[in-house]
């Protein structure tokens, strides 16, 4: 069976036409199956390294360079936060924020709650310094957020 | 023009129910510009945009039409256009509000440097985190198409032009322009080694022209109003100075950090930090004083108080010791704040995110980082000040032994926050105290 869904190899196939390599879809076909798994497995980095006429050692390459991709070792979980610690929100309490919250889930940044529901991520400048501290939950970020504001958002009333 | 009666260019349109659609930008004026460049030959565009002084909003200030020249006249194959939306320098979020309230502004003027540079092909480099600006940016794009800005035939111009969204995966490398032409190729963000530039060898080893979001938005308005215009705005250059090319123009300067009102501010170029502050900032928070200030992002290092009255155009930052104004990202560090703290967030990010091929910006960066994390702990020594300024005179392209910029501007925030605030590092080992902040060491 094939690892990748066929919504995944639709978004591949459609990106193949935008560059004149097929290597620059790399990134696209990545995003696609981490956002639809949560992870890039194996399989799938040999599957994307057909489609692509690459090796998988060159897919899995460009995927350890950016500490953005997870292997099925190390899966995502339902929600990814990330808290800003770069200086302005060092500033107004984004390293404090971040410590925080490690503590309430008993988690270190880069680990997932035990219930799977959240991956707790450190962040390098957000881009919404003016906001600090923020945080980013998947792609959407959230301007000046408290530890309880973080909680009601991502984990409702668990 | 005196500051007090600017009107906002950029930001003109910030806050309109939906200024981000293309009801709104073309009820406004827009695509008025690009109308009428297309009824120009492309070289008179370049030459439009160089007379205006335009030079580039990234970080560096290169002037863009220049730039722009840098192209071979002749060539045969493709040209692209990659736009730099990779804004990842901490202090820095002017082209997410500009995309997310304004797309087409943006859009429009990419669409006209497309025309003047002869690119059929422009990629769109948008960091990950830029969720909302995706979205946004891919709607109005749909709408360029629908609506003939985009495509075959522009405007029955005879000019065809593609524009390819492509997300990054969260590195600050990636902003640097060869770092972002080999992650777009799909590889690891390795900045090339330079020359060749990518104006002769960029992405997928064409000539590539790299210009920043800002840049961009800056384009129409050059076109309708003229270069006079934009150069009625800003600081003019030096007559004695023939390497100094002036900063022109409206600036988008971001304000963050110990300030009452952080956010975006629009003003011709070449305000002062403390105006800036005082003025549009609200003033430092709880009725403190600033202690320092960093002009342009962290790279560009620190301003202590007394040199707050430096003009934040091109030239002033680096009359005090900074690396240059960088992406005027304004942060404010008021006087309750450590240095010590503020120095050792400002290398733990370098050495977060070097992408490690150089060995002085790999060992420069994890070393200084983990030397300030021993000062933190009490465990300093006061040879350490010194070790970090021969760590930080050591890395960089501006001594020459590193690949790209990110060693340097690594670098300055050492130089400047030892040089200007020494007695407090020296007062602080030996002290012997340890750091109150909270951050969670080792955490990478
Ligand atoms: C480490 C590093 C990171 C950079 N990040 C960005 C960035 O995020 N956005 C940007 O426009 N330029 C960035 N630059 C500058 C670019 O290399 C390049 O000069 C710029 O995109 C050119 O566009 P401009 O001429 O319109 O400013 C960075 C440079 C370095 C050395
Ligand atoms: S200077 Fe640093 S970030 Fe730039 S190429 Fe070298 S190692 Fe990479
Ligand atoms: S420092 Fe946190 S968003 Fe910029």
């Amino acid at each position: 069976m094939s690892e990748l869904s066929t919504n995944a190899k639709k978004v591949i196939e459609e990106h193949l036409g935008r560059y004149p390599s097929k290597q620059a879809v790399t990134l696209p076909a990545l995003h696609v199956v981490q956002q639809e798994t949560g992870c890039v497995s194996r399989k799938a980095i040999s599957e994307i390294a057909d489609i692509l006429e690459l090796s998988p050692a060159q897919i899995n390459d460009t995927l350890s360079f950016y500490g953005f991709f997870r292997t099925e070792e190390d899966p995502l979980g339902k929600k990814r936060v990330w808290i800003c610690r770069s200086l302005p929100c060092m500033l107004r309490g984004g390293e404090e924020l971040l410590a925080e919250l490690c503590e309430r889930w008993g988690i270190q940044p880069g680990q997932t709650t035990a219930d799977g529901e959240v991956t707790l991520e450190l962040a390098e400048c957000l881009g919404a310094c003016d906001g600090a501290p923020c945080m980013l939950v998947d792609d959407e970020l959230t301007l000046r957020v408290t530890a309880d504001d973080v909680e009601k958002q991502v984990r409702g009333n668990k | 023009m005196s500051n007090d009666n600017f009107q906002p260019v950029l930001l003109a349109r910030q806050n309109k129910p939906n200024s981000h659609t293309l009801a709104s930008y073309q009820a406004d004026g827009g695509y008025q510009a690009l109308a009428k460049a297309l009824k120009m030959v492309n070289t008179e565009v370049i030459d439009v945009v160089k007379a205006s002084g335009l030079r580039g909003r990234g970080g560096a200030g290169f002037p863009t039409g220049l730039k722009w020249t840098f192209l071979p006249k002749d060539v045969k194959g493709p040209i692209y256009l990659c736009i730099n939306g990779d804004e990842s320098e901490p202090g820095t979020f002017n082209n997410r509000v500009l995309i997310e309230q304004d797309p087409h502004q943006v859009l429009e003027g990419i669409v006209i440097s497309s025309f003047a540079t002869r690119t059929t092909t422009a990629y769109f480099y948008l960091r990950y985190e830029y969720g909302r600006c995706y979205r946004v940016l891919k709607d109005a794009i749909d709408e360029m198409y629908d609506n003939n800005l985009l495509g075959k035939n522009i405007l029955g111009s005879g000019y065809d032009l593609d524009i390819h969204l492509h997300r990054g995966a969260c590195a600050y490398i990636c902003g640097e322009e060869t770092g972002l032409i080999e992650s777009l190729e799909g590889k690891r963000a390795w900045p090339r080694i330079k020359p060749p530039f990518p104006a002769i060898e960029g992405a997928f080893r064409k000539p590539t022209v790299v210009n920043n979001v800002e840049t961009m938005a800056c384009i129409p308005h050059i076109i309708n109003h003229g270069p006079e215009w934009f150069m009625s705005m800003g600081i003019p250059k030096d007559p004695n100075n023939p390497r100094d090319a002036g900063s022109y123009g409206p600036k988008l300067y971001c304000i963050s950090g110990h300030v009452n009102k952080p956010g975006l501010v629009e003003l011709p170029m070449g305000i002062s930090a403390r105006d800036l502050i005082e003025k549009h900032a609200g003033g430092v928070w709880k009725g403190r004083k600033a202690k320092a200030v960093v002009p342009g992002g962290i790279s560009m290092g620190f301003m202590s108080e007394s040199e707050l009255d430096t003009p934040l155009d091109f030239a002033g930052p680096g009359r005090v010791g900074c690396l240059g104004l960088g992406t005027a990202a304004v942060i404010v560090i008021d006087d309750h704040t450590s240095m010590v703290d503020v120095l050792y967030n400002a290398c733990r990010f370098f050495a977060h995110e070097s992408c490690g091929q150089c060995t002085p910006c790999r060992e420069g960066t994890a070393w200084s980082t983990k030397i300030l994390e021993r000062i933190r702990d009490g465990r300093g020594k006061l040879s350490d000040i010194d070790l970090l300024l021969e760590i930080s005179s050591s890395i960089g392209t501006i001594p020459g032994t590193t690949i790209c910029g990110l060693a340097d501007g690594a670098a300055w925030p050492m130089k400047t926050a030892i040089n200007k605030f020494r007695g407090e590092f020296e007062e602080y080992i030996k002290s012997g105290r340890k750091s109150e902040s909270r951050s969670l060491a080792g955490a990478h």
